[in-house]
């Protein structure tokens, strides 16, 4: 599988501080992959980087082997649901129409074409029939199924979700990860960052354990057996109820 | 004084000025009401009220000088909204600490600067509060003009206003502009505000922008139709402050947002989903169905 994703040594710095450091990461199309870490490991900022939002000091960035795609707006971003503006006054669909802003142009209207684009995405997430609905009146999953829509929408094959299973309750768990795994298999490469180490375990393709930097890539059955690895990212002792979980997979 | 004698008044010659006022007043509040919604919407009221305070030195320069208020308040408030880019880079302060600095200053300076115009008490009274004479004929085209050139500019930069007001970091992960997008806004907030100085006056111009995309935002969920209510409110609101204001030789500028201040607390109350009253019928009537369904 290439890579459709590819972040190759990577170096971010936020105020000085060093955040990433010589990470390397791939994520090609089909795969589902987990980014796992504890918190200020540089998940985010990892996000951040290869959308283009933040410069590295060093390293390369690359969308399809491109090294300048990733900061003209050509990735899929769903982030964490308290960033959205949820009571603003707005349909679902018009939310999903505004994945494709970017990729509109400035002054363009929405064509037929965009509107097909849409159409698909909300399909594809099941959203159809709560089009016209105003965002401010949708539940938890329901909000998230629209910000993966306006992902979808902009036709990218690289997708990044940013904790997206954080406030949602065990049935919408469920449910987004057969919607990300199957995005997956439809030739899509999808990197989420997550705190659930449940749901990455048994979703994931693959996973990624980041603290400052990629420390360890692999399947879930391959990383579940290096129990080491898992006390170096987390910073967890040997009684951690985190390397039980690890066992039962492994 | 009955409506059929307003409307006399605002043919008779003699009181020219009286629907040159009216036009000004009706189209400022169309203008506010449009760009207001995205004030109302992005919650940033308090920028808001800075850039309207920040036109002041602009205005009174070109005041003292002779020069085009328009211009001159357009630059003044473009000026701050700089300035307050620039300074909020520094992390230690919070944006709204450094809007509060800047547009007090802003609004010093144009206190000093107005001080050397003869007749100070009366120009500062004008600026403050508003007036509805001496409006020169030339204004209203600028006004027109203006008015016209920022709605045009709010249709065609709609979506990408509209997606950065939603999520700011995925309109920058799809490649939008935002600081310029943003900075394009507080110009538009500013044109808004220096064309509804003359007649509302500096310190009430706020209402304009705030008050109207407030009562339509409690009338509907749909961005479109409070995007027509919110100027529809404020034009109407306007017609009937002057009114009012002509009829018992009330300040305008004060008349007219109180008559649109009453608009909102009727919404507040009445509005058919999000009103007071509209909520507590709901309520009762669950409460109502509680007790009537078999346990």
């Amino acid at each position: 599988m290439s890579a459709a994703l590819a972040l190759r040594e990577v170096s971010v710095e936020l105020g000085g501080r060093p955040v990433l450091r010589d990470a390397t990461l791939e994520v090609a199309r089909g795969e589902l992959v987990g980014l796992l870490g504890p918190n200020g490991a540089g998940k985010t900022t990892l996000l951040r980087t290869a959308l283009g939002l933040l410069r590295p000091a060093s390293g390369r960035i690359e969308v399809d082997g491109d090294a300048t795609r990733h900061r003209r707006g050509a990735i899929g971003y769903v982030p964490q649901r308290h960033e959205f503006a949820w009571e603003f006054p707005i349909s679902v669909e018009e939310v999903v129409m505004s994945g494709r802003s970017g990729a509109l142009g400035l002054l363009r209207r929405p064509g037929i074409a965009d509107w097909k684009a849409v159409d698909d995405a909300l399909y594809r997430v099941r959203m159809t029939e709560l089009r016209e609905r105003p965002v401010g009146q949708l539940s938890g999953g329901q909000r998230q199924r629209v910000l993966v829509a306006r992902a979808l929408a902009l036709g990218s094959p690289v997708l990044l979700l940013d904790e997206p299973f954080t406030g949602l309750d065990m049935p919408t768990q469920e449910l987004l990860t057969d919607l990300f795994q199957s995005l997956a298999r439809e030739d899509r490469a999808v990197l989420m960052t997550t705190h659930d180490l449940a749901a990455a375990l048994y979703s994931c393709d693959r996973l990624a354990l980041l603290n400052g930097t990629v420390l360890a890539t692999g399947t879930p059955q391959q990383l579940a057996a290096e129990e080491a690895l898992w006390q170096q990212t987390f910073g967890i002792s040997a009684r951690s109820p985190l390397l039980r979980v690890l066992e039962a997979v492994a | 004084m009955s409506p059929a004698d307003f409307l006399t008044d605002l043919l008779n010659p003699d009181l020219a000025f009286l629907p040159k006022a009216l036009l000004v007043a009706v189209v400022s509040s169309i203008v506010c009401g449009v760009i207001g919604c995205h004030v109302v919407l992005r919650g940033m009221a308090f920028i808001g009220d800075a850039v309207a305070h920040a036109v002041f030195p602009g205005l009174a320069i070109a005041f003292v000088t002779g020069g085009s208020l328009v211009l001159g308040g357009t630059l003044a408030g473009v000026a701050t909204a700089v300035l307050v880019a620039v300074f909020s880079q520094n992390r230690r302060i919070k944006e709204d600490s450094i809007i509060g600095v800047f547009f007090v200053a802003a609004f010093a300076l144009g206190i000093v600067v107005i001080s050397q115009a003869p007749g100070y008490a009366g120009s500062l009274q004008q600026f403050l509060f508003g007036s509805i004479t001496g409006i020169p004929d030339r204004d209203l085209y600028v006004v027109a003009g203006t008015g016209l050139l920022v709605l045009g500019i709010a249709l065609l930069l709609h979506k990408e206003l509209v997606t950065v007001s939603l999520d700011r970091e995925s309109a920058r992960a799809l490649g939008l502009a935002v600081f310029w997008l943003d900075l394009l806004l507080y110009v538009l907030v500013t044109l808004a505000v220096v064309i509804s100085v003359q007649t509302i006056g500096n310190i009430l111009v706020l209402a304009l922008l705030i008050t109207p995309p407030a009562t339509a935002r409690l009338l509907t969920d749909r961005l479109a139709l409070m995007m027509l209510l919110a100027p529809a409110i404020g034009g109407l609101g306007a017609l009937v402050g002057l009114y009012v204001s002509w009829s018992w030789d009330y300040p305008t500028g004060g008349t007219i947002v109180l008559v649109l201040t009453a608009a909102f607390l009727l919404a507040w109350f009445l509005a058919p989903r999000q009103g007071v009253l509209a909520k507590a019928w709901e309520r009762g009537s669950s409460r109502r169905r509680g007790r009537l369904e078999p346990h």
